[in-house]
């Protein structure tokens, strides 16, 4: 397999979205092949980067000024 | 519409669902509860901008609740919650920008190579190394380098998890231009992190 047809894989191998045979040959051609295993080592850290809930809380006020405005909502379509 | 799989966390959200439209505030402040923190992690993503954020989850969540009664409960509650985020984060940009950097169909090709240009290896943990909000910028900076179509793709698909049809309904687009678009983000933002992230 060539870095081109492994590039072209490689999303669908993170999904896991390939067939054994495929897999297979992915898996043979990142074992002996350093850029290839980078660029799927750090595609995937990538997305584990960008997935990680510690990173980008919701502030205890935004979520307090949420709370508030959708109960003012709930209470005043009660009255109505 | 699709009909998606019910899995177990959607059946007991159809229930809360039935319960708010039938008047219960617990239930519906149950579903917000759920969802508040992807809403907002996605208007931050999306518009890179915490106010815009801010008013993305209030907007989304008091629209939902003017509009649950026309929720027809053929799609996950969430992904519907979604559509209404992602209209409200590009109304907010295109107050921000000009109208042209904001449309999901921004006129990239979806077939141009997408060539690896960075092999070195990363520092094995920024997310330790860094200081929480150091690390945030740096993400938010290389997502906000993709076109708007790439990115939103890129959190739908890879963060929030919704899938390929899903992602493709909502946008608007064919499968296969959400997986081309997921291709691409991945690798252009793997390159962007790659300039900051590697080792030494």
């Amino acid at each position: 397999m060539k870095c081109k047809d492994a590039l072209q894989q490689l999303t669908g191998y993170l999904d896991g979205n390939v067939d054994e045979e495929l897999k297979h040959m992915l898996e043979v051609h990142l074992k002996c092949c350093h850029h290839c295993q980078v660029v799927y080592d750090t595609t995937k850290k990538t997305i584990e980067l960008y997935c990680d809930g510690k990173l980008f809380p919701l502030p205890n006020r935004v979520r307090e000024r949420l709370h508030e405005a959708l109960r003012a909502k709930w209470d005043a379509r009660s009255k109505s | 519409m699709a009909n998606f799989p019910q899995t177990g966390l959607a059946k007991d959200e159809a229930v809360l669902v039935a319960e708010a439209k039938a008047g219960s505030y617990d239930a519906f402040e149950d579903l917000v509860n759920r969802y508040e923190k992807k809403i907002y992690r996605l208007g931050l993503n999306l518009t890179g901008n915490p106010e815009d954020a801010e008013d993305m989850l209030q907007e989304t969540f008091l629209k939902a609740f003017e509009h649950l009664s026309d929720f027809r409960e053929d799609s996950r509650f969430y992904t519907w919650i979604v559509r209404i985020a992602i209209n409200q984060g590009l109304m907010k940009l295109r107050k921000r920008r000009s109208s042209k950097e904001v449309q999901i169909e921004d006129g990239e090709n979806d077939d141009g190579e997408v060539i690896p240009r960075d092999f070195a290896d990363w520092r094995p943990n920024p997310e330790q190394e860094l200081q929480r909000t150091e690390l945030e910028t740096i993400l938010q900076d290389a997502a906000h380098s993709l076109p708007m179509t790439f990115r939103t793709v890129f959190f739908l698909r890879d963060v929030e998890g919704l899938s390929t049809e899903e992602t493709a309904e909502l946008l608007n687009l064919s499968e296969g231009a959400v997986k081309a678009r997921l291709f691409r983000a991945r690798l252009r933002l793997r390159e962007e992190l790659s300039k900051i992230l590697k080792r030494g």
